[in-house]
């Protein structure tokens, strides 16, 4: 029978079945980070259980860690407690961690992949919603609570329910300025921010094909903000390319028999979803968000919608009032003051290349912080093997070192009350920045353009 | 896990929709690395003002709304996977959280912690804010057996979906890693079979 990408991996996956329809799926790769750990490993002493498998879990500290002189011990207590926690955490139970000042360090969906600890064909869990970003290899991916986080490394297993399958296809050419970022804003702009609930998503069509692996990943990455568990793209030679060679990608011989698997992924003709999109490349614009949840996007040329026209007016308008914007109000123009390039979202050698293009030899606006943190070291030492650092630091930018920063503000970088950042992260939900911010979601263009410009405008107006 | 009994109580109004776990707990909450304690900073920013004073006009802060059950809008629960959502609502002394809609991660979660997602319609819903506008102490009767949440003084009752394994779990307050340990050797012999990759 003709089957999808998700049900041959989820397939090769079951251990067994539970009575009333759920099913125990063995899971390959397990990320930690301190965040949503510690309550996972106190739940296995409380039980006297070990990690099952400690060699499939890797650890990292991204959420809570400061983005300037990580040589020194962290100010912050309560984020040095949770950071000490996950080391004494890792060395108890023999799990290997990319700590603070480890090579490897960075945001735990940057140095996955990068790493090539991710894998076509794999099920990977992490207790982060943004676990979904490892779906563009072709692997199932997704977020999960803690107390799943502690059954993972109790058993190495999740009960779960298989979710309905939902194919997204973007066929055509984007237009010049426009980013995967603007091609998955528009999508959930398109389906709301519950349009996926209940379905793990794959992405397909020729605009997807013709997208990078780093690209890639921004979609699915951000899969979560329509509701799906997840998102997916199907393993193609630029994905093989990609692993080749990575650290934890198999080598010789192994490599050619695993791509030889690897080819066998992808979705059978006639396989059916329960739910399918289409959407032409050429309709998206560069995106803005300009309410509180990742649904709430236009094109940059469009008007935020009047109240009229949505089906929720209460919830609405207390979100407009919060971000202090008008129905019927163009972005364009906007003056911000906050600029933040980063997160699991778009913070790849990729996304810092396009933004030193875009800003080299320019100046931010004096009425602009504009601060760019790299997902990894490896990314930082890469920007800095390229020069790009000295392009930032020239056009006014601060160049951080790599976490999760100011997406959550769980660390120092915060975005102050009632100030607007234009953010390559992916949330605007109220106070994700800091409390009393406003968040702008866009593309690393879109942001680039906001800081030189001290507004927002249309970065295909400043392209050659 | 307690296990989950039939609850007969007042509930909390929350008519707002799309109520994501930023909102229900701020990720600089997060930082705590024990369960417990959450429901003091349960919808914090909604709740307080940034000098810690209460905001009169947020429901937590008016006395008069008060019991075991929360009622939400509907894709209640969307956003970051931080089971710490599910920990302050059940710490602030809720047991369900009814709403027209769920998002997954966080339905997941609440289920893990004895906590009970009541998906009814957008009617039913309708029905629930309208009883507890005439009546601030309407009660309301969530029966997880029979899977049913009714109206105390109207009868009027609907019923409402659960995975039969989780409401297994729930009712006798079992959790997943009882049950996957268990499995220990089935897991060994999956991992025998599969691909080096």
């Amino acid at each position: 029978m003709a089957k999808t990408l998700f049900d041959k991996i989820w397939d090769a996956h079951v251990v067994t079945q539970v009575d009333g329809g759920s099913e125990v799926l063995y899971i390959d790769r397990q990320f930690i980070h301190e965040v949503t750990s510690p309550q996972a490993f106190d739940g296995l002493t409380k039980r006297s259980l070990p990690v099952f498998r400690p060699e499939k879990t890797v650890a990292t500290a991204d959420h809570n860690v400061p983005t300037a002189n990580q040589h020194l011990p962290i100010k912050e207590e309560l984020s040095r407690f949770q950071v000490d926690k996950l080391t004494e955490n890792c060395k108890k139970f023999g799990v290997e961690l990319y700590g603070l000042g480890h090579q490897y360090h960075g945001i735990v969906h940057v140095i996955g992949p990068e790493l090539g600890i991710t894998k076509p064909g794999m099920t990977i869990v992490c207790g982060d919603s943004h676990t979904s970003t490892h779906g563009a290899f072709g692997a199932i991916a997704f977020g999960i609570g803690t107390s799943q986080v502690e059954q993972v490394l109790a058993s190495q297993c999740l009960v779960l329910k298989r979710p309905k399958r939902m194919r997204i296809t973007i066929d055509g050419e984007l237009q010049p300025g426009v980013l995967s970022k603007d091609i998955i804003l528009y999508i959930i702009s398109q389906l709301t921010a519950s349009g996926g609930t209940g379905h793990f998503v794959e992405y397909a069509g020729t605009a997807i094909e013709k997208l990078s692996m780093e690209a890639r990943m921004t979609i699915c990455n951000m899969s979560i903000e329509m509701g799906a568990r997840g998102g997916m793209i199907a393993p193609d030679e630029k994905t093989f390319e990609y692993v080749k060679g990575k650290k934890f990608a198999p080598q010789g011989a192994d490599f050619d028999e695993a791509v030889a698997y690897w080819k066998t992924l992808y979705t059978d003709e006639g396989a059916t979803f329960d739910t399918e999109y289409h959407f032409k490349a050429e309709d998206i614009e560069p995106m803005v968000t300009y309410g509180t949840n990742p649904g709430m996007g236009i094109k940059v040329s469009a008007k935020i919608p009047m109240v009229e026209q949505v089906d929720n007016p209460v919830t609405y308008k207390k979100s407009l009032k919060y971000m202090g914007l008008q129905e019927g109000e163009s972005l364009l123009g906007k003056q911000i003051n906050y600029v933040f390039i980063g997160s699991c979202t778009n913070s790849r050698i990729e996304d810092l290349r396009l933004v030193a293009n875009y800003v080299d030899g320019k100046q931010k606006a004096d009425n602009v912080y504009a601060m760019i943190v790299p997902g990894s070291k490896l990314v930082e030492e890469q920007v800095k093997a390229e020069g790009l650092d000295k392009i930032f630091r020239e056009a006014g930018f601060d160049f951080r070192e790599p976490g999760c920063s100011a997406c959550l503000g769980m660390n120092e970088d915060k975005v102050p009350k009632g100030e607007y950042c234009v953010s390559t992260s992916n949330r605007n939900f109220e106070g994700r920045q800091g409390p009393g911010a406003r968040t702008i979601l866009a593309s690393p263009l879109m942001a680039a353009a906001t800081a030189i410009e001290g507004k927002i405008v249309d970065v295909r107006k400043n392209l050659n | 896990m307690e296990k989950f009994q039939t609850i007969i109580s007042s509930a909390v109004p929350l008519p707002i929709e799309e109520i994501d776990t930023d909102q229900i707990i701020p990720a600089r909450f997060l930082k705590a690395t024990t369960r417990e304690g959450f429901g003091d900073n349960l919808f914090r920013d909604w709740r307080y003002h940034p000098d810690n004073s209460p905001k009169e006009d947020f429901i937590l802060n008016n006395s008069i709304y008060k019991g075991k059950i929360l009622v939400a809008g509907k894709n209640f629960g969307c956003g970051s996977s931080r089971e710490h959502a599910a920990w302050a609502i059940y710490d602030y002394g809720f047991r369900v959280v009814v709403s027209s809609f769920f998002a997954d991660i966080f339905r997941g979660n609440s289920l893990n912690n004895g906590l009970l997602p009541v998906q009814v319609s957008a009617e039913f819903l309708h029905d629930i804010f309208t009883a507890i506008e005439q009546d601030v102490n309407a009660e309301f009767k969530v029966d997880l057996e029979e899977q049913t949440i009714s109206i105390v003084n109207t009868g009027a009752s609907t019923s409402f979906e659960i995975d039969p394994y989780k409401k297994m779990c729930l009712l006798n307050g079992y959790d997943d890693i009882d049950y996957l340990t268990s499995l220990r050797s089935e897991i060994e012999a999956f991992e025998q079979q599969q691909v080096a990759w």
